[in-house]
């Protein structure tokens, strides 16, 4: 089967700065795969590159086969790839609600005159998007919250809810950036959970980027590890753990020599 | 108690009420000086919902929306003046082309202009619409070189009025802002919404951000240039000067003052703006003639006083309940089976 992702030798520079170097990456459909690495080792470069916020230095970037160099942002989000961000950004000023149906718009989007005019059309996708957006808050656990303006929630729901925004893209490929971040122990237990059941209830094949070992080691299959723009490691989640080049990246010589 | 009045009813309302002002200025239990003012509170409110559009909701921060209103007031006035004018009254009909044609000029001109300036960011395209505004005055000012019957910076005269012009001013910002009200509780109104509030991420979110930029941007030049056409025939004169740049602050402030993003704030604002505005003229009459200028001195200091104590506007981005559509009826989902609930691990 082929892959859903292929990146092959990607790199970037920023001026001098070697973000990424010669990166390789493969993702097979329905893949739940975990990117790791210290801080700085260019992860979220990786997800810019992506989808499209940068432009590609070089090496190339398949999705489905088909290359992402030089596409919109908003056109790969509309192709199947759907992302959240590390820093959270949401809509700040508008409701949860509104926060998701905007990325619904571009599957399930209808004109301006269509919206001027009220026209049936706009009815019709006005309940589809309202109807997907909604399921979307309920299995993220914010159904109850839907009319709040997002700024005034807490920091783990807003995290939540950009996930819930991005899945309301209906991606095939979603990245997370840090999705645990800010969590505690008994939101990152759920939010594991909630990861399984959108995987399996949409057929997602997700990336994700994640310092919280017990999500990477607990839910990811396959993980790449990263420094200094490279990838040093690859492999189970078992295999990772004993890896001593990745003990070396994360704690240093001395820890990786008490380690072997 | 709280009466709830069905959205339709409200409509009704409000036409009846413009209709009575129409018959009360016919039957001149207003007089014109009136009766042109509250037909200029009703244009100048059409022109702020332009740029409500524009700058509240997209956050395209826009310092020429003045001069979209005098191409659009131009265009009207030299269109009425060789079609359907006659005997010093415009029909109705050339009134009526008059207006979508000083409505599409000005959305034309905003759109060929925009193809490159909405690029900008949104600072640097408040430089770039602040120097169109004045490209606009200069060409009006020499445009009887062209169009001999525009008189250039002498300015125009000889505009006939079509009849009621109350009504059509009342009726257009009826329409206006029920158009505004569809664009903004819609997917569309909420794409640009999105780019307001942060332009990265609505294009992350498979928003085309250069495309609703520039719907927003037409649109928004498509009422100044409705209200110009109005202007043009309320006051039957026409002078660039009455579209320079600094007349692009009235409309900003207003949206300002109003609340960004909110069509109610506006609508209040752009009429308040207007009532004290008149009002004044009329207090300082008399031996206090000699004040009438600090009006304007009045205005910088509401505004001055408005950021410090009330950053939002008057409305925030909250809207009257009749401006609100309900939120339409899809199906709360029902607990599916797998969904997991908050607790379950705490």
């Amino acid at each position: 089967m082929a892959p859903i992702l292929e990146i092959k030798g990607l790199s970037k520079q920023f001026g001098g700065l070697r973000a990424v170097s010669d990166f390789d990456l493969t993702l097979q459909e329905g893949e739940l795969a975990g990117l790791i690495g210290p801080n700085g080792a260019g992860k979220t470069t990786v997800f810019n590159l992506v989808t499209g916020v940068y432009p590609v230095s070089g090496g190339d970037i398949l999705f489905q086969g088909r290359s992402l160099l030089g596409m919109h942002p908003y056109r790969i989000t509309a192709g199947g790839i759907a992302r959240t961000f590390q820093n959270i950004r949401p809509f700040p000023a508008l409701s949860v609600l509104d926060n998701v149906r905007i990325a619904c718009h571009c599957h399930d989007g209808y004109s301006t005159l269509d919206a001027v005019l009220r026209s049936r059309r706009f009815w019709a996708r006005e309940r589809e998007m309202t109807g997907h957006a909604r399921e979307l808050l309920q299995v993220f656990g914010l159904l109850g919250r839907q009319y709040e303006v997002a700024k005034n929630l807490p920091y783990g729901e807003q995290r939540r809810m950009e996930i819930c925004r991005a899945l309301a893209a209906r991606p095939k490929l979603l990245l997370l950036d840090e999705p645990a971040a800010g969590m505690n122990p008994s939101e990152v237990g759920a939010l594991m959970d909630r990861i399984h059941f959108v995987r399996e209830r949409f057929q997602l094949t997700i990336l994700l980027i994640e310092h919280q070992m017990r999500v990477v080691m607990g839910i990811c299959e396959h993980i790449t590890v990263m420094d200094f723009g490279q990838v040093i490691a690859r492999g189970k989640p078992h295999e990772i753990q004993n890896n001593p080049q990745v003990v070396e990246a994360y704690l240093g010589r001395g820890a990786a020599r008490m380690a072997s | 108690m709280k009466v709830k009045l069905p959205q339709w009813a409200v409509l009704v309302i409000a036409l009846v009420v413009g209709i009575l002002i129409q018959v009360a200025i016919q039957l001149e239990l207003l007089n014109a000086y009136l009766a042109l003012i509250l037909t200029y509170m009703c244009i100048m409110i059409v022109s702020s919902l332009g740029l409500s559009i524009i700058y509240g909701f997209t956050g395209q921060f826009s310092l020429g929306h003045a001069a979209f209103m005098g191409l659009g007031a131009y265009a009207g006035a030299v269109f009425t003046h060789y079609v359907g004018s006659g005997d010093g009254v415009v029909a109705p009909w050339a009134f009526l082309l008059a207006l979508i044609v000083g409505g599409v000029f000005a959305a034309l001109v905003g759109y060929l202009a925009g193809l490159p300036i909405l690029r900008l960011s949104s600072d640097y395209l408040g430089i770039a619409t602040l120097g169109l505004g004045i490209i606009v005055r200069v060409t009006l000012e020499n445009s009887d070189k062209i169009i001999p019957i525009t008189a250039g910076a002498r300015g125009m005269t000889g505009i006939d009025a079509p009849p009621l012009i109350f009504l059509w001013a009342f009726a257009i910002l009826l329409l206006a802002v029920i158009v505004a009200r569809n664009l903004r509780f819609s997917s569309v109104g909420r794409a640009c919404f999105s780019i307001r509030e942060d332009e990265t991420a609505a294009n992350l979110m498979g928003i085309d951000v250069v495309r609703y930029k520039t719907i927003a941007f037409v649109l928004g030049c498509f009422y100044a240039g409705v209200a110009g056409v109005l202007y043009a025939h309320t006051y039957v004169f026409l002078h660039p000067m009455s579209f320079d740049f600094l007349k692009s602050f009235d409309p900003l402030l207003i949206v300002v003052l109003g609340g960004l993003g909110s069509l109610s704030g506006t609508v209040l604002a752009g009429a308040g703006w207007v009532a004290v505005l008149e009002g004044l003229r009329m207090l300082l009459s008399g031996d206090l003639a000699r004040f009438l200028e600090w009006r304007y001195v009045i205005y910088p200091v509401v505004l001055i006083i408005m950021m410090l104590l009330r950053p939002q506007g008057i409305f925030g981005t909250r809207e009257f309940a009749f401006l609100t559509p309900r939120e339409v009826e899809a199906p709360e989902p029902a607990l599916a089976d797998g969904v997991v609930t908050d607790g379950a691990h705490s």
